[in-house]
Formats: structure tokens, sequence, C-alpha cells
């Protein structure tokens, strides 16, 4: 039997803040262990939070972006569980009274743009990070990071909107994209910048009343959510197929084994004992707090894509290559020569993207190689036919390593570009008396030798010659000496 | 025993000698552990920690040239010093050396006084008799069978017995005032949020506030006015300028004081009753007038206060796991670890509170438990500030009873949770409390009545506090200032 998949996302985002969500520490990466630590973070006895208003304004632009309604009161409050690697043994975060609600995030599902209704955003700390059984002699010790400890994090969760785990990865891609693009966050899931759990359910098509659902967690890289869920919805379908039941539970993924284990059922499930955190206001996003979230974004995803597909005329394709991240597609922007867009995006996506793959780079570092003005003046000159398509690669490949505007490079190199008729016609002429069999079959109507003429034509111009005007010009010749009708 | 005896002088007095270089601050500071202050220290045990060296340190770092120079103070053990141990009378903590000074400490530094020890209490501030402290019970100097209320007892009674001119404690539910006027001394809660908390361990975040013991009006309005104030660590504490208390010595003609007699007609010991109507007088005699009125603030403020303060406690208690500080019972498991380590580190009451407050957060129990209790709590506060539409300030019981015989109440915690039934109010209602000492009962016995004023209204219950002390007739013999020469130990 077809069963439909019913799926919600819980993203975690890490927020790129200086400091951490309630106190002064560092959020930096790859630190010695227990470096970036102070009494607040590390829960001491008598230490208290003091919320960063950075990450609160990342919030909330994040939720402007996303068309959240942005509460002018919200609530932190304490999530009580008990953890090693959480100093307090309890999380602070916000429950009933969130930051953001609703809104929507599109993705394109097969060509056609869906939009993925979101419940709500909120800001919360992370913890810290354990390091499990190591043996220490005949002992065994579990370790514990707290570096981590106190990172403001970013829950966005989506109402149960999601149909499969294609949709799920494009959705967390899109994410990733806007969070990078809003420089909220790094959107690194490999460095956990960006988690994900699942709520998955399965029901008959047509139906709206929801079947069990279980909860994944681990899902951390957009690969583990496709095949997590994958494995989940599979499983829960074996299970109604032979008539049991789904078993409300919350499992682990585990990316290496591809594999699910069941971390808790209902019944172990904890109580949370939600309540406003004593030790924090009310959060106040005033009118204006909210009306500048909203002004300071940039021009969003989207709509640039938008905007290149219909404005610029690029495929849709091209598009979304292009504005992929904010930085490829101000720089494509800045370097494409007017009514050359596609010209543009053809060296950007194909070469620049190339280089990039090659050396490991992004776009800042081509960028601060290649200027976009530099870049731009170089496209010029294709797009004007000035560099041939053999001498635009060559030079193209000097860009990165050599500075300099471009006509000095051409100068260094000594690429002197032909283009002249009147210095290329001698040369088509010359090519044509020493191929007259070539000529002959030319004449004849047939196409075969004309590339093997032009050819012969730039190799003596020494590569130099612009085919375009060679072929011009050996239509011309070739015209010139046809038997007239 | 001369009256110019370093530990018989205000803390006022004090600072004055040593700005003016005729005190050293470290002789001072060992003044109240020298002589009859060690043989008290050993019968009433005030004091968890008190360290010679780093006493001589603080002293020599003390500035000379501040409000508090070469004060000597002791802090309860709930609050965060560098110099000495931070157990909060508890065996989870035993031993535990805080990285970092309470704001409150810090102030005190800066002012100019010297820390010399820390001060004994209940368990993490859970009890009213300081007989929770897992260190043994502090007793009241005026009689040694009996208590000197909690939780601060500790400073409550070196403050009474003269170690040390003032002492900080913190009050939750009345955790100064109740000592204070056990202990025949002052004890000042001021407005939420107008001292920080930041250092100050905490039991119930949205009730707790530190507070101040002294032996006199003008050394509380003096301590008041080195701490009080916004600290950017304490997210809670309250924002712009705190109110100004120079003024305390500025009178009370005029001021109108609410005087709700419905609340001690019954259930309220006589001597107590008797001293009201001293404190009354005392303040009309200056210029105050009585403004009866009927206040039922809530009969279910023991029981909202109860809910909110254990709430907030099982959340607040739960980083004390062995993991990282403190005690730690070695065990095979994680689960093991916990409750071990918690089970063994906690005493019967701290145990008690923290059942209490996970039951009452507990799905199924919160919206009828901690949901209501929030609820009501906003009721009570509104009563509160009705009350005020009566007077300026209102006068009324600080206790039910005079100070208790150790062991009375330990067997039953509702009896001893109903000595809060006066002061916890104020918690609720997030406002300020001065507990005023009126003297000795025929029995010996400290007798206390309390000032209560809406939010920021320091300024004017130091004022009527000071009425009432100034005041000749008839608490004259009972007064602060003519007890103070009379060492505890030799009545």
């Amino acid at each position: 039997m077809a069963w439909e998949p019913v799926i919600g996302l819980e993203c975690h985002v890490q927020l790129r803040t200086r400091t951490k969500m309630f106190c002064g520490c560092p959020v930096a990466f790859g630190s010695e262990p227990n470096t970036n630590v102070c009494p607040v973070c590390l829960g001491l006895p008598g230490a208290l939070p003091r919320t960063n208003a950075a990450a609160v304004a990342h919030a909330l632009r994040l939720g402007a972006a996303l068309g959240c309604r942005l509460r002018e009161h919200s609530v932190f409050a304490r999530k009580n569980y008990f953890y090693p690697d959480m100093p307090k043994n309890y999380q602070v975060s916000q429950y009933d009274r969130p930051l953001c609600e609703g809104g929507a995030l599109s993705v394109t599902v097969e060509g056609a743009a869906r939009a993925v209704r979101l419940t709500r955003i909120h800001l919360e700390e992370d913890a810290g990070k354990s390091f499990h059984p190591e043996r220490h002699g005949d002992r065994r010790l579990s370790r514990v990071d707290f570096n981590r400890a106190g990172v403001p994090l970013l829950e966005l969760v989506t109402e149960p909107v999601l149909r499969s785990p294609e949709e799920c990865a494009l959705f967390l891609s899109a994410l990733r994209r806007l969070v990078r693009w809003l420089g909220l966050s790094d959107g690194d899931m490999e460095k956990g910048q960006l988690r994900c759990d699942a709520n998955v359910s399965l029901r008959t098509p047509g139906t709206a009343r929801l079947g069990t659902k279980t909860e994944i967690k681990n899902l951390n890289s957009i690969k583990a959510v496709e095949r997590g869920l994958r494995a989940e919805i599979a499983r829960q379908a074996v299970l109604l197929d032979a008539g049991e039941r789904v078993v409300q539970a919350t499992l682990l993924y585990d990316a290496d084994q591809d594999r699910l284990a069941v971390m808790r059922t209902k019944e172990q499930a904890h109580d949370y004992r939600y309540f406003p955190d004593p030790d924090l206001p009310v959060l106040e996003a005033d009118e204006a707090a909210r009306t500048h979230a909203l002004a300071s974004l940039p021009e969003l995803p989207w709509a640039r894509e938008a905007r290149f597909r219909d404005a610029l005329g690029l495929p849709a394709y091209d598009a979304a290559v292009l504005t992929e991240s904010r930085e490829l597609s101000e720089y494509f922007e800045a370097s494409a020569p007017p009514a050359h867009a596609k010209l543009a995006s053809n060296w950007v996506m194909n070469e620049v993207l190339r280089v990039l793959k090659e050396r490991s780079w992004d776009v800042g570092d081509w960028a601060v190689r290649v200027p976009a003005a530099r870049f731009a003046d170089f496209l010029g000159r294709v797009a004007a036919r000035e560099l041939p398509g053999p001498v635009a690669k060559q030079v193209f490949s000097w860009l990165p390593d050599e500075s300099g505007p471009v006509s000095e490079i051409l100068a260094r190199h000594g690429v002197v570009v032909a283009s002249g008729d009147d210095e290329l016609r001698p040369l088509v002429r010359a090519v044509m008396d020493e191929q007259p069999a070539a000529v002959a079959q030319l004449l004849a109507g047939e196409e075969k030798p004309f590339g093997f003429l032009v050819g012969q034509a730039m190799k003596k111009s020494g590569g130099q010659a612009v085919p375009e005007v060679l072929r011009r010009l050996l239509r011309e010749e070739l015209a010139a000496r046809s038997p007239r009708p | 025993m001369t009256a110019t005896a370093p530990w018989q002088r205000s803390a006022r007095e004090i600072a004055t000698a040593v700005r003016a270089g005729r005190l050293a601050p470290a002789e001072v500071a060992e003044a109240g552990f020298a002589g009859p202050g060690a043989r008290w220290e050993r019968e009433v045990h005030a004091v968890l920690a008190a360290d010679v060296s780093a006493r001589a340190v603080a002293a020599a770092a003390a500035p000379r040239d501040r409000s508090l120079a070469g004060v000597p103070v002791l802090v309860k053990d709930n609050l965060c010093t560098v110099d000495h141990p931070t157990t909060c009378g508890s065996r989870i903590l035993e031993g535990w050396r805080s990285p970092y000074d309470a704001t409150v400490v810090r102030r005190l530094r800066e002012a100019g006084a010297v820390l010399v020890g820390k001060g004994n209490m209940d368990e993490f501030a859970m009890g009213s008799s300081t007989e929770f402290s897992a260190y043994g019970p502090t007793r009241n100097p005026h009689d040694l069978t009996r208590v000197p209320g909690g939780s601060s007892g500790g400073p409550a009674a070196a403050v009474a017995y003269g170690l040390v001119p003032i002492a900080l404690g913190s009050d939750t539910g009345g955790s100064v005032r109740q000592p204070a006027a056990f202990c025949g001394v002052y004890g000042l809660k001021p407005t939420y949020g107008r001292l920080s908390r930041y250092g100050l361990v905490a039991f119930g975040s949205s009730l707790d506030q530190v507070g101040v013991f002294a032996r006199h009006v003008g050394d509380v309005a003096a301590v008041y006015e080195a701490l009080a104030g916004p600290d950017p660590f304490d997210a809670s504490s309250r924002c712009g300028a705190p109110p100004d208390v120079r003024d305390w010595t500025a009178g009370v003609r005029g001021l109108r004081f609410g005087w709700p007699e419905n609340l001690w007609r019954e259930g309220v010991d006589g001597a107590i009753v008797a001293a009201l109507e001293r404190a009354a007088s005392s303040l009309e005699r200056a210029g105050a007038i009585r403004v009866p009125f009927e206040f039922l603030p809530g009969r279910y403020a023991v029981a909202t206060y109860y809910l909110l303060a254990t709430a907030e406690a099982s959340s607040n208690l739960a980083r004390f796991d062995g993991v990282r500080y403190g005690l730690r019972h070695r065990a095979a498991d994680l689960g093991e670890l916990y409750s071990g380590t918690r089970g063994r580190g906690f005493g019967p009451e701290v145990r008690r509170r923290i059942l209490l407050g996970t039951y009452a957060l507990s799905s199924g129990y919160h919206d009828q438990y901690y949901g209501k209790a929030s609820a009501a709590r906003t009721r009570i506060a509104a009563e509160y500030r009705a009350a005020f539409g009566h007077g300026d300030f209102m006068l009324l019981p600080a206790t039910p009873t005079l100070p208790f015989r150790l062991g009375e109440k330990t067997g039953d915690p509702l009896a001893m949770y109903l000595s809060d039934v006066f002061t916890l109010g104020a918690n609720l209602a997030g406002i300020p409390g001065l507990s005023v000492p009126m003297g000795l009962e025929p029995g010996g016995l400290p007798v206390g009545v309390q000032l209560l004023g809406p939010a920021d209204s320091e300024p004017v219950l130091l004022r009527a506090a000071r009425a009432i002390e100034m005041d000749g007739e008839p608490a004259r013999i009972a007064s602060a200032e003519e007890r103070e020469p009379a060492w505890p130990g030799s009545r």
C-alpha cells in the first residue's frame, strides 16, 4: 500500500555572534577544551545570564526575512533535564512565547515553488560537548568540553507540511542559503552549525488525520536527512503494511552505519517542566526594533534569483546557481557587462566555479585576486569579441595569479589580437590557395572542410586571430570565387 | 570593657576613625574575634568560615578613604567570595571556592569594608531557624536555647553579639527580616532588583534579594547606599538610580502609616502586639499619622509563596549534580552519580523543597500549581499596591512569635513555614521591608516589628525606623543604642 509521509523539521542554527548567548565568552571553534568559559556558561553557583542583543537582532532579521510575526514581548523559559554537558541542568530556551511565529520558506520542488509554512523561530543556548567513555588505565572516563555551552542557537520549526525526504533536503539547502545570505551563521553542517531533527508519520493519501509520529535526531548533513528519513519511512511502512502500530519514540540516526536506533519511547519521554526564566526579563522587541529588522534586510536570495531570471533573462538553472551565495551573486552582478548576462553567467558558472573547486577557494578568495572590476573588464573584452575563445581561456587562466588590469596582462604575455580585415584577409586567401581541394568541395556545397580551413588560417595567425572574423572573411572569399548562377 | 571598643562601634564611627587614620582596618577586623567574641562564637556558631590570613589580606587591601573604610562585615554563606569558601550551609558545596566575588561583595570591598568571614545559614536558605545548616545550628545570642531565626541566622546573630557592626543576608521569604527580629537588630530587605543578585546562590530567583543587618538605622542606610544600583551582570536588577537614602534622619512629620490591626487580632504574641503599639506611638510622637485599615493580603500568600519558591528552587538547584564542582558520589553510572551526590549532598529540607517544586512544575500539575500560584502572585502584588493607598508605609509584625526553641519546629515543616506569614508578602510583591528591633520583652527575648512600603520606599522606611530608634519613651531601654554596650554575655 502507498503511504503518504508527513514530515516536520526542527532545525538548529548556531548563530555567528562575537560572544555567547548569555555571557561575554567568545564564540570560537577549535579552541583548547574549556578555555572559552566563565562562571555564567559553566553554570557556577550565583552566576546569572544576560541576553546577547546581537543574537536577538539576528533572530529578528531571520523572522523578518521569512515573513514571521515578530513578537513584541517574548519570554525565555527554562527547559529542565539532567545531562552532564548541560551546566545548569536546564537549558534557557523559549516555550509558549517565542520570538517569531508563522512565516514560510519557499523551496522549488520539481520546478514549482512551494511555500513551507513555519510554526516558530526562537532563541536558546547550546550545550557543551561530551566525549564518551575513554579508558584511562582501569577506569572509564567521560569528558565534557564547555566551549560550546551557551553559544547562541536559533531553533526553527516547520509545520508538518513536508512530504518527502527530497523536499526536506531542499528545505534545508534553502535555509542554509538564507542564514548564510543574512550573515547569521556559516551554516556548516559538518561543524554542527546547522542541525536537524525530523518528526515523521505516515498516513493514507487523501486523509487528514495524522499517524503516530517518531522523532529522528542527529540528522547532521543533508544526505543524512534524506537517508535517515527514507529509512524511517520504510520502517514505518513495513509496520503499517503488516497491520502493526508505530510506537511513538525518539530515534537516533547513525550516519556511518545508516542505521536508526531507538533512544527512548513515549513512556520514557522527558517532562521538561518549562517555566519562565526568572533571571531574564521579558524580551522586548519594540516597533523600532522590528522595523529595523525589516529595513536592514538585503535583497533576499529568492528575490534576486527571480530578478536574474526575469530581468536579466537567465535560465532558471543559472539564476539558482548564481544565487546560491550572496557573495557569488554580488560578484556576478558587479562583473557582468550590460546586456551580456548569459555570457557572464557562463564564465562564472563554468570557469570561476571550476577554479574555486580546484583550489578550494570561496568567492571571497577569488574576488581578492580578481576584483569584480577586473573581471568586468575581461568579460567586456570577451563580449566585444576582442578576445577570441582560445585566447580568452588563456587570459582567464592568468587572472587569479597575476595582478594589474587586463590590458597589462595581455601586454605582459605579448598577446596581440588580430581582428582587422586587412590583416586577416591575406591569410585566408593564402590558405585557400594552399588547399584547392577543400575549396572545391566547399564550392560544391559541402560544409565539412569549412572548419578545417578556419583552423588553418588560425594556425597561420599564430592563434591570435578572432575566429568570427576568420569565418566571415572565408565566407566572403568563397562567395567571391563561386561561379555566379 | 570601655564604650569605645571597636566591636561596639557603629560602622559609620569605624569608617570615620579609619578615614582619619585613628584606627587600622586590621585591628577592627580582629577585634570581634578576640576576647569575649571568641567565647561567644563558640556558643552561638554564627560563622562558618573565618580565615585570619584572608582577613589580614582584605584589611590591607581595603581603601581607607571610602564610606565603609575598614568596616568589618560578615556575609551569608550563599554570597560568592574569592577569599573564603562558599558552601550555602550545604555538604554538597563543602569547601567550594568561588572564582568570583558576588557584585554586592565587590561593592562592599570597593567601599572599604573588610570581609571577615561567612555567616551560617539554613542550607540553601531554606529554613526559618538556621537549624538546617549542614554545619550545625546557630543559637540566639539572647538565649542560647533558642533559634536566631533564619535562614540568615548567622549574620543576624553575629551583628547582635557584636562580631561585626554590619552583615549581609538574603531574604527570599523573610530570611533577613525574621532573624533580625529574633536577634534584636535591624534587617532590611530592599526593593526587588535594587541590590544585585549576581553571585548570590539562587534559591527562588524571582523572590531572592540581598539584605542588610545592622545595629543602627544609619548603618543600614550607609550599606544600602554603597550597594544599591543597577548591575550589568544581573538582568533582573532595577534600572535607574536607586532612591537616595541620605536623608534617613529627616523625620516622619506628616507621613501616614497604615495600621492593619486585623492582622494581629489573633495568633500573634502579646509582646509583639505591645511592641507594635510602642512603635506606632513613637511614630505618632514624631508627627506621623496612624491610618487603621483592614488588610487581607491574600489568604493564599503562604501557599503561593511555597509553590513559586520551591518551583524555582527545583530548577536552580539542579546544577548541583557532582559533575563540575562540589561533592561527587562516585558511581558506576550517571544516574547513580546524580542520585548519590544529591541524596547525600542535600539535607532533608532541601530535598523536600526540590521534590515539592518538581511536582508543582510537572506536566499535568503545572497549571494547577505553578500556573495558579503565578496568577495569585499578581493579585497579591496588586493588593499590596492598593494597601499603600492608605499610607506611605505600613507597620505590622515581623513574626507571629518570639524566638522559638531549638528543635521546636524542625519536625513540623508547616509550622516552620508559617513563621514567614508576615514577611513573604513583600517578596511576592517585590517591595522593601525593614525589621525594626523594639528591645527585649520581660523574659529577655528580642521583639521586633516590621515596616513595609511600596517599591523604592527605602528612604521612607529608614526615616520611620530612625524616628522609632530616636524616641526615648518607652522603647528607650530596649533600643539598639542602649543595648549595644551591654555585651549579651554580660546579661
